[in-house]
């Protein structure tokens, strides 16, 4: 520890380091503050600044040039009164009036909902079976639940192809079977789109549920049965109110990315299904026409983001209520 | 010994009473967790309306056995019923008994009222009466204002007091408390105690409550029954327990003893002479022993029941001298420890009645402990 502090201060003394800890002193900027600092300036430096760019993209305009779109800043004149900001709105407006992109994010929304649910129905008794486990188990079934991140995301959903297609492993296993006499048509369906999302979400379903199922304290559940509750009830009762938080967040983690996910529906689903994350790739990389995406992106977000903060808001009253 | 069984008070010590039917029949109850004998051939009865303590350390099977009257756990042979029926295969849930655990085990989610409604709605009862069941229970634990408030917003007091509450408001017969005053300090756990036995007087409800703490079993119990090792070594009253204790473990785990290893010199049926290396004289009890001649036993002489005196005694037995090494003050009482010329250390309390002391003991002090020839209880070894 002390040859460690020791170096640490003697870091201090050279010249570029030294610079920087007397500026963040100057601003105010030690000890832990610097700490409490740190996730803030991560999230400004890769949330709060390209946000904001793509922001500033969605009230540009489409030109051939590079990059793609008009400055919003224009100076008329050499003086600061000169400068003029144009904000062009037609991006927006655009989304409402062409009704193609709301469809496509209720078609987005609707696919977002089904899978977080599914995934909830199949991760839930999943979790609570791991955190039931004997402890010897429990970090192996972890292990095996996260063991599909070694392999690339792409790659998996490449892998289903194989698995789905007419011609494919199951279509074969089936016939083999004699539980079909002709193969089903399993590829670009909506069933494949779900499949996807469900598999490739789960392990992020299971996770947070596991966490608050294991430590839920099972005296609890002796104390329910013990005032007359049988066990399903008990589950109902305690169980599942008790892991709310790790409903939730679990929800959130498939929910979210779900909405926008773009290479599922893509690689999986059919090709003329109109998701809002496969406008958006169009509107980027086909059409060129990075406002246009940009507005759509910013819609998106806040289709994801107001209904959140409403929800947070809503618990954090319901928390303060309950302490009064 | 103990009252007689003629005792014109049976009605409140029925386990005196042949004819009394015992509420909770224990019959030869065993518990194995693998290899592990948690429970060891209990046998046990229990009586409507009694308090009673399950006393031992920790590990010597008492939870187990309470968690057998539960239901959380299924005895590996014997059986147990509650008034009459055999409650082998029955669930928790459906068992006429209630329990307060140690943790409490308060659901974190719902307030003090959904808490100690919970019982009521799981038999489907109306909700009006729901209502004035829950409000009459909190009023009589005191816990009126709380109502609306959640577990984690009150003190380890009020907690505990939810949670009999809780197990309560089903008006069960038998109630069971597993370490109930565990939690509290010293000060609420005294309060809490005599609360507990007035709710339990109160209601007519049967305790049977698992405790480590001697003094808690002493103060709260009709009955103990001390367990070690899975067995139950003795019941009896919290006064047959410390006075008239079977075993040196007895003694020694309740209330603190001083022990002596001798030799029996004369046994006749009125009275018995001891031989001890460690006191000068002889050991004279008042009343005969059944025991091989000149067999090994041991004597055993609460504290409270040796007098320290100046002069020496006129007996020659039943006395020995030793030199004063600590003298702790505890306002109430005093405790002396003794040291004997064969280097073994007695402990003797004895009340501050006065408050000046005109003997005024003190450190180094040859003194004269002496005994009355009922004291000593021996334990034929």
């Amino acid at each position: 520890m002390n040859d460690v502090a020791a170096t640490l201060s003697t870091l201090r003394q050279l010249p570029p380091l030294r610079w920087l800890v007397s500026l963040l002193h100057r601003v105010g900027l030690r000890g832990r503050n610097a700490v409490i600092a740190l996730p803030y300036l991560w999230l400004v430096l890769f949330f709060v600044i390209p946000f904001v760019i793509v922001l500033k993209i969605s009230f540009a305009e489409m030109q051939t040039s590079s990059p793609p779109y008009t400055s919003l800043i224009h100076w008329v004149g050499d003086k600061l009164t000169d400068l003029r900001v144009h904000l062009n709105p037609s991006n927006y407006l655009g989304i409402w009036a062409d009704g193609i992109y709301t469809q496509a994010m209720l078609t987005s929304l609707k696919v977002a909902v089904i899978s977080t649910l599914l995934a909830l129905l199949i991760g839930y008794p999943m979790a609570y079976a791991i955190a039931r486990a004997d402890t010897r188990w429990r970090g192996m079934c972890l292990m095996m639940v996260i063991l599909p991140f070694w392999t690339s995301f792409l790659l998996r959903v490449y892998a289903w192809i194989g698995i789905l297609k007419t011609n494919g492993l199951l279509n074969n296993f089936l016939l083999w079977l004699g539980v079909i006499n002709e193969p089903i048509v399993m590829l670009q369906t909506d069933f494949a789109v779900y499949l996807g999302i469900v598999y490739s979400y789960l392990p992020f379903m299971i996770m947070p549920l596991y966490a608050t199922l294991e430590k839920m304290d099972l005296t609890l559940l002796e104390a329910a049965e013990d005032l007359g509750c049988k066990p399903m009830r008990a589950f109902f009762t305690i169980t599942v109110p008790l892991s709310m938080p790790g409903i939730i967040a679990g929800s959130m983690l498939v929910f979210i990315p779900a909405v926008g996910e773009y290479v599922i529906p893509t690689l999986l689903g059919p090709a003329d299904s109109l998701m809002i994350g496969k406008l958006l790739w169009t509107d980027f990389f086909t059409q060129r026409d990075w406002p246009k995406a940009s507005a759509v992106a910013i819609a998106l977000l806040l289709v994801l983001i107001v209904p959140l903060v409403w929800f947070q808001r809503r618990q954090a009253h319901a928390t303060e209520a309950g302490q009064q | 010994m103990p009252s007689s069984a003629l005792d014109s008070a049976c009605v409140r010590k029925p386990w005196n009473d042949p004819q009394a039917e015992p509420y909770i029949r224990i019959e030869r109850v065993t518990k194995r967790f693998g290899d592990f004998v948690a429970v060891n051939d209990v046998s046990l009865n229990i009586y409507r309306t009694e308090l009673f303590c399950l006393l031992g350390g920790s590990g010597c099977g008492k939870t187990t056995l309470l968690r057998m009257l539960a239901g959380f756990e299924e005895p590996s042979s014997g059986k147990i019923f509650i008034d009459g029926l055999d409650m082998s295969g029955i669930p928790p849930y459906e068992r006429p008994v209630n329990m307060m655990f140690q943790s409490y085990a308060l659901f974190p989610h719902m307030s003090v009222e959904q808490n100690v409604a919970f019982g009521l709605k799981m038999e489907h009862k109306a909700k009006s009466e729901i209502a004035d069941r829950v409000a009459s229970m909190l009023k009589l634990v005191r816990l009126s204002e709380f109502g609306k408030r959640k577990p984690h917003q009150l003190s380890g007091g009020q907690r505990q007091r939810v949670a009999l509450a809780r197990a309560l408001i089903k008006q069960p017969k038998l109630l069971l408390l597993d370490e109930p005053l565990g939690a509290l300090d010293k000060k609420l756990r005294e309060h809490t105690q005599f609360e507990l036995v007035n709710i339990q007087e109160q209601l007519g409800v049967t305790f049977v409550v698992v405790t480590h703490d001697q003094e808690e079993a002493m103060t709260l119990a009709s009955r103990i029954g001390v367990m070690d090792h899975g067995k139950i070594v003795q019941v009896g009253t919290p006064k047959d327990i410390y006075e008239f204790p079977n075993s040196k473990f007895v003694a020694e785990f309740i209330g603190s003893v001083n022990l002596f290893e001798g030799q029996l010199v004369t046994d006749e049926p009125d009275h018995v002479r001891i031989a001890c290396a460690e006191l000068e004289r002889p050991v004279y009890v008042a009343h005969g022993i059944s025991a091989a001649p000149n067999a090994k036993v041991w004597v055993a002489i609460r504290p409270e029941k040796i007098q320290l005196s100046l002069q020496p005694p006129s007996d020659n037995h039943n006395w020995t001298r030793g030199v004063v090494k600590e003298i702790a003050y505890m306002g109430d009482m005093s405790v002396f420890l003794v040291k004997l010329a064969s280097g073994k250390q007695l402990r003797i309390t004895r009340p501050n009645m006065w408050r000046h002391d005109d003997e005024n003991l003190t450190w180094e002090q040859e003194v004269f402990l002496h005994w009355h020839d009922t004291s000593p209880v021996v334990f034929t070894a």
